[in-house]
């Protein structure tokens, strides 16, 4: 890397040591990596942390009375405590381990759902929302014979809160909604949002996976009565994931799987389940994924990641601004409150080809509609191209997909 | 940008500008839709067929300049020909683009749709030339969908 301009008075370079992946070169070019809002990149932190799991410290969790076990289970529940830390939970049992945001979100709409939602209740979701909170409640929808209602959105990408607080009522039984977009990058006032709801006594279900890594997040604070997110999202290995939930809730909910480690009592005529977490986490887990996890967020915590976000946030608005003076450009997701994500279309392109061709250039985007066709039926497009932003991005690296994007309006010229 | 070119050369830009045969058949006796579900290109396929040979072929939809581009020479490629033909050329370029015909030593047809053997570089990009003919065979052997998937 050539010195780049620090913004913030962070230090990205530095930062940029720290991940690995970043130093090698893709079709011959130095690799770009946005596409961050995808699966973001792990540092030398966590891949120590896993390399040193799996060398000395791997058994099964909660099972063993042996010295390994011990250890394996100690450093998985660190990991838990690590995320009840972050996130501000009042205890680390509200923190139950999934392997991603998607399981999370079944998980409350397969236990809440199963135990709360019956025939003619009501569900509200977003016009937003990726495909991980949408077919899950309509899935416990068609089950329980429950309604789907939809907050709209506005040209900008932004939800519409009147329409939300209309759609509320006494057969409301659960909100679902993302914290920030995947595919427009919109941040939603999710704290008005879940007092809105708690009003009519509605309990709130939040989609972090893409808030996570580029804001602070406190459930306690939001009120949130269950947030969802994914490890591979904020700089930890696939396979992790917690989804949160108000110990108030959890404790009336039924288990969402069977088997191992749920349970207190089994005999053929009846079982008697486990506390929390255990109640929701059947089977064995993704140990080193998890404590990649707890790792990851002891990296964060290593860093001024307020500055971190910041200096991100800057990174986006000059995406931005160099993007929307290229001619024939269109940002897709105009809202004032906008986080990592840069959709966006060229006229006469379709975003496959953008894709390639700053492939070749060593860029990666997201091309496609991101999960969310519902968001790019609403803006009449097939697909869009993605650059999402992490805190290890360059404003130099911002110029180059500028460059590159102008590269691909001369080839389809 | 060398490797570049042999995806985007300037046939299959000019193609993807100006498709041929982007057109509905009202009364075609054949048609069949195909999409893949990874980028959403959605395309339907019309026939005409008429003592077994295609008499005319059209095609609507949306995708990127691969798929546009050889939706628009495969139309040109089968008009005219025999249902039959048009099998083997859907084999052939099916076998060209995953690397299981070459076109310098192997016997085919294939003609200027030899063009796309370039998409072999690009695994991404495959199914976006393949879906077009994909259709086709859906449409001549009266399947009604077709999915990349």
């Amino acid at each position: 890397m050539t010195a780049v301009k620090q913004m913030s008075n962070f230090d990205v370079n530095k930062i940029r040591e720290d991940f690995p992946v970043l130093t090698q070169t893709v079709n011959g070019k130095p690799l770009v990596y946005l596409d961050n809002a995808a699966s973001s990149q792990v540092s030398n932190l966590v891949i120590e942390r896993g390399s040193k799991y799996l060398a000395e410290e791997h058994s099964n969790v909660h099972r063993g009375v042996h010295y390994l076990s011990q250890l394996a289970t100690n450093e998985y529940e660190k990991a838990r405590e690590n995320v009840r830390k972050f996130i501000n939970a009042k205890e680390s049992k509200e923190c139950i381990f999934v392997r991603g945001c998607t399981e999370g979100i079944n998980l409350v709409a397969n236990s809440y759902g199963r135990k709360f939602i019956n025939e003619g209740d009501e569900i509200i979701i977003s016009a937003m929302e990726h495909h991980s909170n949408i077919v899950p409640w309509q899935m416990i929808a068609e089950e329980r014979g429950a309604k789907i209602r939809v907050i709209p959105i506005n040209e900008n990408g932004e939800l519409v809160l009147d329409e939300y607080e209309n759609l509320l009522n006494e057969r409301t039984k659960i909100v679902a909604v993302a914290h920030v977009s995947n595919s427009l990058g919109t941040v939603n006032p999710i704290k008005e949002m879940i007092a809105t709801a708690h009003k009519f006594g509605v309990p709130v279900c939040i989609d972090g996976a893409q808030a996570v890594p580029h804001l602070r997040v406190d459930v306690q604070d939001l009120d949130a009565d269950f947030y969802a997110f994914s490890g591979h999202k904020m700089f930890a290995p696939t396979g992790s994931g917690v989804i949160y939930g108000k110990k108030e809730w959890l404790d009336k909910m039924p288990p969402y799987q069977g088997g191992g480690s749920m349970i207190r009592v089994v005999t053929f005529e009846k079982t008697t389940y486990a506390g929390l977490p255990e109640k929701f986490e059947a089977g064995t887990p993704a140990i080193a994924s998890q404590i990649g996890l707890g790792a990851a967020i002891d990296y964060l915590n290593s860093i001024d990641l307020d500055a971190a976000f910041a200096y991100e946030h800057e990174l986006l608005e000059y995406a931005t601004e160099k993007l929307s003076n290229i001619e024939g450009v269109k940002i897709i997701g105009t809202a004032k409150e906008k986080a990592s994500v840069l959709s966006f279309t060229i006229e006469n392109v379709h975003p496959h080809d953008i894709g390639t061709i700053l492939d070749q250039q060593g860029i990666a985007v997201r091309a496609g509609h991101h999960c969310a066709q519902p968001v790019m039926k609403f803006f009449d497009v097939p697909a869009t191209a993605r650059a999402s932003f992490a805190f290890y991005n360059t404003k130099e690296e911002v110029d180059k997909l500028a460059e590159a994007v102008q590269k691909v309006i001369e080839v389809f010229a | 940008m060398s490797e570049l070119n042999d995806l985007y050369q300037e046939v299959i830009l000019e193609h993807n500008k100006n498709p041929r045969n982007f057109r509905e058949i009202a009364d075609a006796n054949h048609q069949a839709d195909g999409h893949n579900p990874l980028c959403g290109d959605a395309l339907r396929v019309y026939i005409d067929l008429e003592d077994g040979k295609v008499k005319d072929v059209a095609f609507k939809g949306s995708g990127c300049a691969i798929s546009k581009a050889s939706a628009s020479m495969m139309t040109q490629a089968v008009k005219g020909k025999s249902k039959e033909e048009a099998e083997v050329l859907f084999e052939e370029f099916q076998k060209m683009v995953t690397g299981n015909l070459d076109i310098e030593t192997d016997e085919n047809h294939l003609g200027k749709l030899k063009i796309f053997a370039g998409v072999l570089e690009f695994p991404a990009r495959v199914k976006c030339a393949s879906l077009s003919w994909h259709t086709l065979h859906a449409a001549l052997n009266e399947e009604e969908t077709v999915s990349t998937e």
